[in-house]
């Protein structure tokens, strides 16, 4: 179990009040898709999702990242227990979708990316920290069911 | 981190003693794989049997090492010699490029395991710095 202070938890919920869930995460799946090519291999069943522009414009790879920062909301509002939260999401993702972990983490670099681009010199080293503190509870969490 | 001279002297002494075990080699390393990382499963979902030693990995394992022996040929100039191997894994299979270093560990353990008084640290070093140095040629591709 992780272990937060009481600064800290101030510091993720900050962040995260400035995250506009529908405005960040419309365009969160084309970051990770136009950075990460190779991760495409999970949306066969999406459409174009081959060129930058389709991929921009994808309506369901939009739909897919307010999904995910819905979650995201779940494991800020579960901070203490990312890990029994996300047991479920994390078996789905292994057995039935058979997702490399590895693109859990690459996913969360891309938020904080997103994230940066919203909150600029307020996305501090300090603020940043502990904002990846969090995050890689998250990712931790999502592939604790990977045995 | 490139390959020196000695490097690629090493590897292809060291490769022409145990190239003849190949098979066995990419078998154990493959089934190893999936059993201490088996996140790496999910790259192999259209297998029925996964299990160490099974049909399609002993397969596999035997396609692998001959990429290897291939790259081994092909030392002094990776990029171009992997080209389309770097495109397969690129455009069709996409494996996720960090998983090339979990398997050059496997393969480096099942080295040591089947070859302990030839796999020193001087082979050691020069043959993971090699599987690197792939590993760099079949990510040249990806973006």
């Amino acid at each position: 179990m992780v272990k937060w202070t009481e600064e800290e938890r101030c510091i993720i919920r900050g962040v995260w009040e400035k995250v506009d869930i529908d405005e960040v995460g419309a365009q969160l799946w084309a970051r990770a898709l136009i950075v990460y090519p190779w991760i495409e291999r999970y949306f066969g069943s999406f459409g174009d999702t081959f060129t930058t522009t389709a991929i921009l414009n994808n309506p369901k790879l939009a739909a897919l990242g307010k999904i995910v920062l819905a979650a995201l909301d779940t494991a800020v509002k579960n901070m203490d227990n990312v890990k029994g939260a996300y047991a479920s999401l994390s078996r789905v993702h292994y057995e039935k979708i058979k997702v490399d972990p590895e693109h859990f983490r690459l996913l969360a670099e891309c938020i904080t990316i997103s994230i940066a681009c919203k909150l600029k010199a307020e996305l501090s080293p300090q603020v940043q920290s502990t904002w990846q503190k969090f995050l890689s509870a998250v990712v931790d969490s999502m592939r604790s069911q990977y045995k | 981190m490139s390959l020196s001279a000695k490097d690629k002297n090493t590897v292809k002494t060291f490769w022409a003693k145990v190239s003849s075990n190949g098979e066995a080699i990419g078998a154990d390393a493959l089934s190893r794989m999936l059993v201490v990382y088996p996140q790496t499963k999910t790259y192999f979902s259209h297998w029925k049997d996964l299990s160490p030693g099974s049909a399609p990995v002993k397969k596999h394992g035997a396609t692998v090492m001959a990429g290897v022996a291939d790259a081994v040929a092909k030392i002094d100039d990776l990029t171009s010699g992997l080209l389309s191997l770097s495109e397969l894994h690129a455009f069709t299979l996409r494996v996720d490029p960090s998983n090339f270093k979990i398997l050059s560990h496997s393969i480096l353990v099942v080295l040591a395991i089947m070859f302990p008084t030839d796999f020193t640290p001087e082979v050691h070093v020069a043959m993971d710095k090699f599987l690197a140095a792939v590993a760099r040629a079949l990510s040249e591709k990806y973006r």
